[in-house]
């Protein structure tokens, strides 16, 4: 890994640095550090400079408007509550407005990440005022703007075409990321009635969450417990069935494959919410599960599907069987016609019968192959949002008053943030639950053998 | 070997052959059942969610009708057009979002390429709704959650984050020979033409894919709909409807109704399935294979 990146790192190396236009730049390329562009313009690279240099003069009103105010605000995150004011005139109490500590904090973040993106710009202009220097220096040809325009259609591709699609992810992925990362460290919350005005506690909600004898705490080992038996058995199970499932429909002997892997894919075809949805109500205490059960005196009282920890658990997880199996069949049916046949026909000339067959080569193939798959399938079930708050919502409700016993780490921040309005809480949530797969995710590919030896079936 | 090892070597095969079909066909009727289930309850006369009887006694359309029609506290037409207009959007924006990125991905070598491939990785370890509480304040600071501009919400939601989900299609870029693109570039074709002329041109199944996918996500997604739209019920797409017709204060009176949306949503996804299938798995085990 480290390898690769220095690799990456010597693949893109360019003369044309930032230290190398502090130190060996001349005055206008020591000035372009200030106004930006200004090395562009003096070497005829005028349209260029005036797009940096615009850039810079955008970020600078937005700075002096907003900007210092919001970093300003940032450190205390307001202080001046709502009052009351009496009005003369009118005779009457009016309202004035507060600070709001959310909207301090959003517009904080987002004048930092303003602020980052102008650093980057403001690098891109310094080395292209450094290479302009340079190259006149060497007599070289530069860039007209028209060349510069017609290169984002040829070989600076990448940028045309990522821009919009970062700038989309930037601003409605990480910043607000970013943003519901900082709330973990204050304590905006409905808990303790800081709604509206709330301050920075550092690390006090981390501490609250990991004690085991807080009450949070207490429910949040249980919730991570259960989360990751969830994960486990969720992953593991699907796999096995899915597999035996698709082995047993590719058979030679096995008649009408279509039609058997017809049936199973039918429901999938199903948007999950809708299917989900359907089971719920299949197996309420008056659904017709029951209801035939009681009928046909095979049960005397309604199971409790969803209204005992232990029935819920293990209802959740069955269902989900039935919900994944669809796709680990396709999955591994696309996978298992890969196999090279001369692997069986090896096998079979030594005399290997079906087991040894599927343990010795149909196995380690498929595991080989499907690792990250595992992986995906193991990080999308901690996040498995849907099928807990589709079926059970979380209840039966057993370990605390804000978590269900069938509530993962992603439903229970759920309920602490739309809920209960416990946002603090529910952004430390957010960071173990990635924590717990940053550290799944690390390992199991590390140890894998797809990992350490790549090229090991290929 | 002798005859009647033969024979009864034979006959063991024809009772495990036997044996695994009835297992299939146990298995292929669990599988089967509750979707058979939802389509004979919307066709079923009775009201209300409490039946004894598996097969309806009564079968009708009224179902169907009423959920169309029937626009006082439910309103199912209003729910599907708010779908199909994002989904439309959605559509054109992710496709080429998704697109662009993973031709630049598996084409073009730069130097963010690995960093924005890692970046991309860590984000989906993180529970998408996390980012979903912050996106509905930062919405809410652009005047974007309030009445017609939801609409415009739910589209940035549903597609600005989708250049992340490249994978698939890259994998896909990634079997297109690169000795296709040394050649154009030695006959003077600029990298724009030889994404457009050549790559595009070659990709059909992943586009008719990636088009596919995009268009459904509105349709499937139930829960960013339902922070972003809070208790605005003129914004609801079809599955908040469908949703909200379980819950207690509807359910009697609009279960067999749910039925029929629900058999009205799944029909088009399952034929945009059946057609996408093939691509999915071939798109999927490309991407596993790296």
């Amino acid at each position: 890994m480290k390898k690769a990146e220095k690799k990456n790192k010597e693949e893109f190396k360019s003369p044309y640095t930032i230290i190398g236009a502090i130190t060996k730049g001349n005055v206008i390329t020591k000035l372009s550090l200030l106004i930006m562009g200004l090395g562009n313009i003096a070497h005829k690279q005028i349209v260029k400079g005036l797009m940096y240099l615009a850039v810079e003069i955008s970020w600078l009103v937005y700075m002096i408007q907003y900007g210092f105010y919001s970093l300003s605000m940032l450190p205390s995150l307001g202080w001046r509550e709502q009052q009351k004011v009496w009005n003369k005139e009118k005779s009457i109490f009016e309202y004035e407005a507060g600070d709001q500590s959310n909207l301090i904090l959003l517009f904080g973040v987002a004048t930092l990440f303003v602020t980052a993106m102008f650093i980057i710009v403001w690098r891109d202009a310094v080395k292209s005022s450094y290479k302009a220097e340079l190259l006149a220096k060497e007599g070289s040809h530069i860039n007209t703007f028209k060349e510069d325009f017609k290169s984002l259609f040829n070989q600076n591709l990448h940028k045309l075409l990522l821009g919009a699609p970062i700038m989309g992810v930037l601003v409605f992925t990480i910043l607000p990321l970013i943003y519901n990362i900082t709330m973990a460290f204050t304590n905006y919350s409905k808990l303790n009635d800081k709604m509206v005005l709330f301050d920075w506690v550092g690390i006090d909600n981390f501490k609250k969450i990991l004690n085991i004898r807080d009450g949070i705490g207490g429910q949040f080992y249980s919730v991570l417990g259960w989360t990751l038996i969830w994960a486990v058995f969720a992953t593991v199970l699907n796999y096995i069935f899915g597999m035996i499932l698709a082995i047993v429909i590719n058979r030679k002997e096995t008649k009408a494959k279509g039609f058997w892997r017809f049936c199973f894919v039918l429901s999938i075809a199903v948007p999950q919410f809708v299917s989900l949805l359907i089971m719920r109500s299949m197996l309420q205490p008056t659904g017709i599960v029951n209801t035939l059960l009681l009928k046909y005196g095979i049960i005397d009282t309604a199971l409790p599907f969803f209204s005992s920890p232990m029935w819920a658990r293990v209802t959740v997880i069955v269902i989900n069987i039935w919900v994944g199996i669809p796709y680990t069949l396709l999955q591994v049916t696309g996978i298992l016609q890969n196999i090279p046949a001369e692997l069986y026909e090896a096998a079979k000339i030594d005399g290997a019968n079906t087991v040894q067959i599927f343990f010795k080569i149909t196995l380690p193939y498929m595991l080989f192959v499907m690792t990250p798959y595992l992986i995906t399938q193991f990080t999308g079930n901690i996040n498995n949002f849907n099928v807990i708050f589709l079926l059970s919502g979380g209840n039966p409700t057993g370990v605390g008053d804000t978590a269900g016993s069938t509530d993962l780490l992603v439903t229970w921040l759920y309920k602490l943030t739309v809920d209960k309005s416990y946002y603090n809480l529910g952004a430390v949530i957010g960071i173990m639950t990635f924590i717990v797969l940053a550290i799944v995710s690390l390992i199991t590919y590390r140890n894998t053998a797809s990992y350490k030896d790549e090229e090991g079936f290929m | 070997m002798s005859n009647t090892a033969i024979r009864a070597g034979k006959a063991r095969k024809t009772v495990k052959n036997i044996f695994v079909h009835v297992i299939l066909a146990i298995l292929a009727f669990i599988w089967v059942l509750p979707i058979f289930w939802v389509v004979v309850t919307s066709f079923r006369g009775e009201k209300g969610s409490y039946v004894t009887t598996f097969l309806p006694k009564t079968y009708t359309f009224n179902n169907y009708i009423k959920l169309f029609t029937d626009t006082s506290i439910l309103n199912f037409p209003r729910m599907f057009m708010n779908t199909l207009i994002i989904a439309i959007f959605v559509c054109i924006i992710s496709t080429v979002f998704v697109l662009s990125v993973s031709y630049c991905m598996s084409r073009m070598r730069f130097k963010m390429r690995k960093p924005f491939m890692n970046i991309a990785m860590i984000l989906g370890l993180f529970p998408s709704f996390m980012s979903m509480i912050s996106v509905y304040y930062i919405l809410k600071a652009l005047n974007l959650v309030e009445g017609g501009m939801i609409r415009i919400a739910l589209i940035i939601v549903f597609s600005a984050g989708s250049g992340v989900g490249f994978y698939v299609a890259k994998g896909f870029f990634d079997t297109i020979p690169k000795s296709l693109d040394e050649a154009a570039i030695i006959d003077g074709a600029t990298r724009w033409q030889i994404f457009t002329r050549i790559t595009i041109p070659l990709s059909k199944p992943i586009i008719v894919y990636t088009i596919l996918t995009s268009f459904m996500a509105p349709w499937i997604d139930f829960i960013f709909a339902k922070v972003i739209c809070r208790a605005d019920a003129k914004y609801y797409t079809v599955s908040i409807g469908l949703w909200k017709m379980l819950e207690k204060e509807y359910i009697d009176s609009w279960y067999t109704c749910f039925a029929a949306g629900a058999v009205v949503v799944s029909i088009p996804i399952a034929i945009l399935f059946m057609i996408t299938q093939k691509y999915y798995v071939e798109g999927m085990s490309g991407a596993v294979k790296g």
